[in-house]
């Protein structure tokens, strides 16, 4: 050293720990995480996950609702099959409808024959004709309602053919038409919903990655920081992907929440008294997801964290790329 | 501050297995943390810490920043590297910490073949240089000590294990009492000691440092050359990149200078 300078040089620290000028225990200190958590970009992100897992949500929910529902008018209609007897003779219509019934509960397959009421076929009329007729001067047909075994397939062909040869004024009525208009609305709704429902996935992960790429990108400067005291490319992605699985987990659980919340509220309120008529059922009481919905939501919360983690890992690996 | 060189006869092993075992025998002995031999320097027989042999460099289809650079870095040496703004500088400490790759000639780091490396041996040989950013590069969300101690948490070391060891760093650059505060508060001078310091605790044989005295006062800039000189007679190869002529007047060493992308070496 050729300089004459008098500042001070730090003098090298003694070899053995205790001497005055260094404390002689030092404290523990909390480690702070290497990816900060609570900045601006990763909050943004999390509401941007949230919304996005909400409206997923609100999708899957409402496509496996539509479904159940579909299903479930489906099997009411194929479970139930009518007997129509034209009206005539009081006596005789009564005597033919009593036949139509024993010959019913004689076809296995068949658990009931019920005969309606005239308040019931007054109920079924009521849409056309009012309320308050008397219907006794009118000629309205008399119907049977069978119920079938879901278990069983009676042999309704069978049954057709006796019916019209021993009771030439009844028709069976198996609603093969309502059933095939009914299947085809449902499949066309339900292929509808998951059309929606693959929009809405696509535009969720575009979103998700987007966003989670902007919020790896605030953090460039940690990126290059690790890189250049020598971390491993696989422990910077790895610091990375845990703190966007947590924020992924976080958004995600925040708007799957949400949507179970809306639909478990909406199932309820005719517990509350809203929307009970069973008569005239509004639209709430069909969104129902049913275990599959609420299951279905809980794997879009996951999908979606690890989205958000997978994304942030290929980020950073990118970015490792361009700083090299 | 002493500096032991041990010359070592190859035993049946080589000559490395023969140095590794003499210092596992004189490693007991009491060794100041920073003043001395506390770590074996691995150079294989010949190697030099850095070589380049006609390395040049283009950025996409412009002209050669850096035209036929050759030169040697050896073990326990310090060295300027100077010129005028533009010249390639930058570039060079680029080069030199396995930030770019030449377009054409060899860069040997440790004697490995800097072209050769997949991403882990770089984070490897990384491991054993220091670099001193000119922009300090602190985490602003992480302590001076948290600072300093990262590149012992990126090897998985528990806090507990470098708590002691960071500490004394940081009073030995002066910052003992500004351990627990965050950068955005500290001053030129003190960022400045941070970065420097985060680049000594892994111990480098190599230490990079790109204008570290250019936020200081000259006072302050003495006494970080003097640091550095410390640091070099403790055995780290040290290359100092600057702009000040009187801070180089200061201490008689090796000067690099480059110039329209050319290197001239003055012994």
């Amino acid at each position: 050293m050729s300089t004459t300078d008098d500042t001070t040089v730090p003098a090298p620290p003694p070899a053995t720990p205790g001497k005055p000028e260094k404390p002689a225990k030092p404290k523990a200190v909390p480690v702070t995480p290497i990816v900060p958590g609570a900045t601006v970009a990763g909050r943004a992100l999390i509401a941007v996950v949230a919304i996005m897992t909400f409206l997923a949500a609100l999708t899957i929910g409402s496509v496996m609702a539509v479904r159940s529902t579909a299903g479930a008018w489906r099997s009411d209609v194929t479970r139930e099959v009518t007997i129509q007897i034209r009206a005539g003779d009081k006596a005789v219509t009564d005597a033919q409808v009593r036949a139509a019934v024993d010959l019913a509960q004689q076809t296995p397959g068949i658990l009931e024959a019920h005969v309606l009421t005239e308040t019931e076929t007054g109920r079924l009329l009521e849409p056309w004709l009012g309320a308050g007729l008397d219907y006794s001067d009118l000629p309205v047909p008399r119907i049977v309602v069978l119920r079938l075994d879901p278990a069983a397939s009676p042999d309704l062909a069978r049954l057709r053919r006796t019916l019209t040869d021993r009771i030439p004024t009844a028709a069976l009525d198996d609603h093969r038409t309502w059933s095939r208009r009914l299947g085809a609305m449902a499949e066309g709704v339900m292929i509808t919903g998951f059309g929606l429902l693959a929009l809405v996935g696509v535009a969720t992960v575009l979103s998700v990655v987007f966003a989670t790429r902007a919020a790896v990108a605030t953090n460039r400067t940690i990126v290059e920081v690790l890189h250049f005291v020598g971390a491993r490319d696989g422990f910077i992605a790895a610091q990375f992907q845990r703190h966007f699985l947590k924020i992924g987990m976080q958004g995600g659980i925040l708007g799957g929440v949400a949507a179970a919340a809306l639909f478990g509220g909406l199932m309820s309120l005719p517990r509350f008294g809203i929307l009970a008529d069973p008569e005239n059922p509004g639209i709430i009481t069909w969104l129902d997801p049913g275990w599959l919905g609420f299951g279905g939501i809980a794997i879009a919360v996951i999908i979606i964290a690890l989205v958000t983690a997978l994304t942030s890992r290929i980020t950073v690996y990118r970015t490792l790329r361009t700083i090299a | 501050m002493p500096r032991w060189n041990l010359d070592v006869q190859p035993g049946p092993a080589g000559p490395l297995a023969a140095a590794e075992d003499a210092f596992r025998l004189i490693q007991p002995l009491a060794f100041p943390l920073y003043g001395g031999a506390r770590r074996l320097l691995r150079f294989e027989e010949g190697e030099g810490v850095v070589r380049f042999e006609n390395v040049g460099l283009r950025y996409g289809m412009g002209p050669e920043v850096l035209k036929d650079v050759t030169f040697n870095i050896e073990p326990n040496s310090f060295q300027f590297l100077t010129g005028p703004s533009g010249a390639g500088k930058t570039t060079l400490m680029r080069l030199l910490f396995l930030n770019m790759k030449p377009t054409r000639g060899l860069i040997s780091l440790f004697g490995r073949d800097v072209s050769s490396l997949d991403p882990d041996e770089v984070a490897v040989i990384r491991r054993r240089i220091g670099i001193v950013f000119q922009d300090f590069r602190l985490l602003d969300h992480f302590t001076t000590y948290e600072n300093v101690a990262l590149p012992l948490r990126v090897l998985g070391k528990e806090e507990a294990s470098y708590r002691a060891e960071v500490t004394e760093l940081l009073h030995w650059v002066g910052l003992g009492d500004r351990m627990h505060v965050m950068p955005p508060v500290l001053s030129g001078g003190e960022k400045q000691r941070a970065a420097i310091a985060r680049a000594l605790i892994g111990r480098p044989e190599f230490l990079l440092a790109d204008e570290p005295t250019g936020n200081v006062d000259p006072t302050l800039a003495r006494r970080l050359l003097r640091l550095f000189v410390e640091l070099n007679r403790s055995g780290t190869s040290v290359l100092l990149a600057t702009h000040d002529i009187a801070l180089m007047d200061q201490f008689d060493a090796r000067r690099l200078v480059i110039a329209d992308g050319r290197l001239y070496v003055y012994d």
